[in-house]
């Protein structure tokens, strides 16, 4: 997996209110359309991205995301890093169940999201913040070959 | 009757057609819209004695939980006060993705287009009285 040629500088926004939720959606569906994701992988990415980007502003309490152009042989596609330096999450098993919310959400964020994306890495600890890296590609690839 | 916040860009815009309020969202939502939507949903039900909402999502490019939770809510609070909420036009690849998210809104109904809408709302209303319980 490397960064697409003439694209590979990441944009990294802020996510501290929910204006920059909105405008986060936006450029990562600007990106999304640009690099020729279709409709349905599109509107997966822009949801999953919502998802995590509210995580990040609610229970993060604010941060930035990264968004990187990717290339994998003539596949093309995005990752998303959303990063917060928040109290991170104690369990992540239990973060990661369907239906389990420590605010008031429907407790779909994390699990939700992750089934909208091709690949998913949560990197947190307590006191040390969360980063949820996602991955999507323009179309649904068989199984990673590293070095394609 | 005009909306409770004119002017500021985070309205919706809420029509009455006869005893039926349409509701039409378009492209992206603040959260902070959604949620005073909901709001002025409720209180336009309760002073105008609508029987039913329509919510037009026809022109929203994604729904997530948020956006799903406010609609399950408004349809939840319509209720309350003697109304029927149903959702209409949910774009294919809005509801593949909702299905995905596990986001199935199971108490909301939902419907084709705004004729569709008017439709199922139609057959509901004259059995508000309390004769016919069809679900």
């Amino acid at each position: 997996m490397t960064a697409a040629p003439g694209s590979a500088v990441a944009t990294c926004l802020p996510v501290g209110s929910d204006t920059d939720l909105t405008w986060v959606r936006q450029q990562i569906r600007q990106v999304a359309a640009g690099l020729g994701f279709g409709l349905v992988q599109l509107t997966k990415l822009v949801t999953a991205a919502s998802e995590l980007a509210r995580n990040t502003l609610v229970y993060g309490g604010g941060g930035h995301v990264e968004i990187t152009p990717l290339e994998r042989g003539t596949i093309r596609g995005v990752r998303l890093s959303f990063v917060d330096s928040g109290p991170g999450i104690h369990d992540v098993e239990l973060a990661m169940t369907d239906g389990y919310t420590s605010g008031d959400g429907l407790g779909l964020g994390l699990s939700g999201a992750r089934r909208l994306v091709h690949e998913f890495e949560l990197d947190t600890a307590p006191g040390r913040g969360t980063t949820v890296t996602v991955v999507v590609w323009t179309a649904d690839l068989p199984a990673a070959r590293p070095g394609e | 009757m005009t909306s409770a916040h004119p002017g500021d860009g985070l309205t919706v815009p809420v029509l009455a057609l006869g005893r039926t309020l349409l509701v039409t969202l378009q492209g992206e939502l603040h959260d902070r819209t959604a949620e005073r939507l909901r709001q002025d949903v409720s209180h336009r039900i309760a002073r105008s004695g609508a029987l039913g909402v329509i919510i037009d999502i026809s022109g929203v490019d994604i729904v997530d939980s948020y956006l799903g939770r406010v609609l399950a809510e408004i349809a939840a609070n319509a209720r309350l006060l003697a109304a029927h909420t149903v959702v209409v036009g949910m774009r294919p690849a809005v509801a593949v993705t909702l299905a995905e998210l596990g986001l199935t809104l199971p108490g909301l109904t939902t419907a084709r287009d705004v004729e569709q809408g008017m439709e199922w709302l139609a057959r509901r209303l004259p059995a508000a009285d309390g004769r016919g319980r069809g679900m």
